[in-house]
């Protein structure tokens, strides 16, 4: 396994650069997660509007460039979606580290779906797969946990 | 055997990993084994093995006299007075938490005052909180420098009529300084306050001698200083160890068992309850051999001028910053990198072979105080040479490439 699959441009930037990062205005939903093996921490934003949309997602963390990468990419690709979409692209998600399956849905785009799949790299490194998983877990959580 | 070429006496180094020589810079977690310990598990459960203690056939007499014949090789290694204050324990962590249990259900009442420090690993913390939550008792931390170490003076400010026991690190796992136990054990006597000794991190790697440093408890994990895992140890001043109540019950233990009351065995076994683990006390015997045959102190002068040598590298590196700067450091070296977290640089340095510990290295108060989440750290054994330091400097170039810094 290379290591330049892991750290691939995209989630470098991602890290460098992560968007959405802070509390969003008006959220009303929202979770926290740390892991205590290495101190990443992640906490989830989201505003659900009445139409069940993720109308605004945003989150605040520390952690590893895979951790930021992967909660900077979950908010880039789901601000804005439906809620039932965004538990469907979650999980599918959380499959594709789990089973090493691929993201197909076609309601994403292309470049949402690379993105996405950049993180599928982290598949040969178990130990740093709960670095990826830990935001998109939070976000089940934070969907369940009205402020 | 030469320190030289001790890499060979670990079969551990025999393998690749990611198709590299393994650099392994893990030893503060737990250190490799060498092969006469290793030989001696399988050889012990080959030809001696049985529960010790408990039946008289031949080979429970074996087991047993090869059993007892390790604490007597512990008690020679430490310089104990009696064999009867070495206990073994399933790690440093037990050790800690039967003298936490045991003196503080005794000695300590609601207000007295536990002192502490700002270094210590949660096995020398969480013990003391169960013990406030439980008797009401007020822990104290005496603070770090900004060098990381903890002095004496420290300690002498926070110790008052109420302090009923100093639980304190020998080497801190993070900024590796040698804490001043002999000075600390010498104020604390005077003021007749018994010391607990973390000494997870000073055994491995120092000459310690129980009536020289003159502690009442000082706690080991054996598989930090090329035992089996499974095993510590604590030693403890026979006058407690006759007065604490036991830890845990069950067989071995006992006196004499009725159905209104229960006696107790006395020192060591009162401390020992069920089936100890066997094979591993009695193959400790060969990591105390290996650790004589090569000579702490040469131990001791090989670990501190490989570190040296690594640090001068990783000072070279101007993206590097090394935790802390104590006047003695024990054979640990933390580090942070500029715009890499700990858990990226792990992960790269792995891939060229080098075994580091990314994390708060279960000292998360320390962590706090510095104001950093994780840390990379690279600790020493015997085996490790100038070449690993060389291969750590490399790999550590090899993060900021692919991070592109
Ligand atoms: C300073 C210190 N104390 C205590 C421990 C706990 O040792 P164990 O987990 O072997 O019980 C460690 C292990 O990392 C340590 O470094």
């Amino acid at each position: 396994m290379e290591l330049k699959e892991l750290y691939q441009e995209i989630i470098l930037d991602h890290a460098k650069n992560p968007r959405n990062k802070g509390k969003c205005n008006g959220y009303n939903h929202d979770a926290k997660a740390h892991n205590p093996l290495c101190g990443d921490k992640v906490h989830i934003y989201a505003k659900l509007d009445v139409n069940k949309n993720l109308s605004d997602l945003s989150f605040e963390g520390e952690g590893c460039a895979i951790s930021l990468a992967s909660a900077s990419i979950l908010t880039d690709t789901l601000k804005g979606k439906d809620l039932q979409f965004s538990k469907k692209v979650t999980d599918d998600f959380l499959k594709m580290l789990k089973n090493k399956s691929k993201i197909t849905l076609n309601s994403l785009s292309e470049d949402q779906i690379t993105t996405i799949s950049s993180l599928s790299g982290v598949q040969e490194f178990p130990m740093r797969i709960k670095c990826a998983t830990m935001a998109w877990h939070t976000l089940l959580a934070a969907i369940e946990k009205k402020k | 055997m030469n320190i030289k070429n001790i890499k060979s006496e670990f079969p551990i180094f025999e393998q690749k990993v990611n198709g590299k020589p393994l650099v392994y810079l893990d030893s503060a977690n737990s250190s490799q084994k060498p092969r006469a310990v290793i030989n001696r598990i399988s050889n012990f459960y080959e030809t001696e093995f049985s529960n010790v203690g408990r039946s008289v056939h031949s080979l429970a007499v074996k087991a047993t006299n090869r059993f007892e014949e390790s604490r007597d090789k512990v008690k020679n290694y430490l310089n104990a007075k009696h064999r009867e204050e070495i206990i073994f324990t399933k790690g440093a962590t037990e050790s800690i938490n039967l003298v936490a249990s045991s003196f503080g259900e005794k000695f300590i009442k609601e207000g007295d005052e536990i002192l502490t420090t700002e270094l210590e690993h949660h096995s020398n913390y969480v013990p003391w909180h169960f013990l406030r939550q439980k008797k009401g008792a007020k822990i104290k931390f005496a603070p770090v420098n900004d060098k990381g170490e903890v002095g004496i003076d420290e300690i002498k400010n926070l110790i008052n009529s109420k302090t009923k026991i100093i639980a304190i690190t020998h080497i801190s796992n993070v900024t590796g300084a040698i804490v001043p136990i002999k000075k600390i054990v010498d104020l604390a006597n005077e003021k007749n306050i018994p010391v607990l000794v973390d000494g997870t991190q000073g055994a491995p790697h120092l000459e310690i001698d129980m009536q020289e440093l003159g502690c009442d408890f000082y706690a080991i994990s054996c598989h930090k200083m090329y035992g089996p895992n499974g095993l510590g140890i604590l030693y403890a001043k026979k006058k407690w160890l006759d007065e604490l109540p036991p830890y845990q019950g069950g067989g071995g233990m006992i006196s004499e068992v009725l159905k209104e009351n229960v006696t107790f065995a006395d020192t060591p076994t009162k401390f020992e309850a069920g089936t100890m683990q066997t094979a591993e006390v009695v193959a400790f015997s060969e990591a105390i051999k290996f650790i004589e045959e090569l000579g702490i102190k040469n131990i001791h002068n090989h670990e501190n001028e490989i570190m040296e040598y690594g640090i001068e590298q990783l000072k070279k590196n101007n993206s590097v910053k090394i935790i802390g700067d104590p006047k003695e450091r024990g054979s640990v070296i933390c580090f942070t990198m500029k715009g890499i977290h700990p858990h990226d640089i792990a992960t790269i340095l792995d891939e060229d072979g080098v075994a580091i510990r990314a994390g708060h290295h279960c000292c998360q108060i320390l962590h706090d105080k510095l104001g950093i989440p994780a840390t990379a750290r690279a600790s020493l054994g015997v085996y490790n040479s100038r070449d690993d330091m060389d291969k750590l400097s490399d790999a550590i170039n090899n993060c900021k490439k692919i991070f592109k810094i």
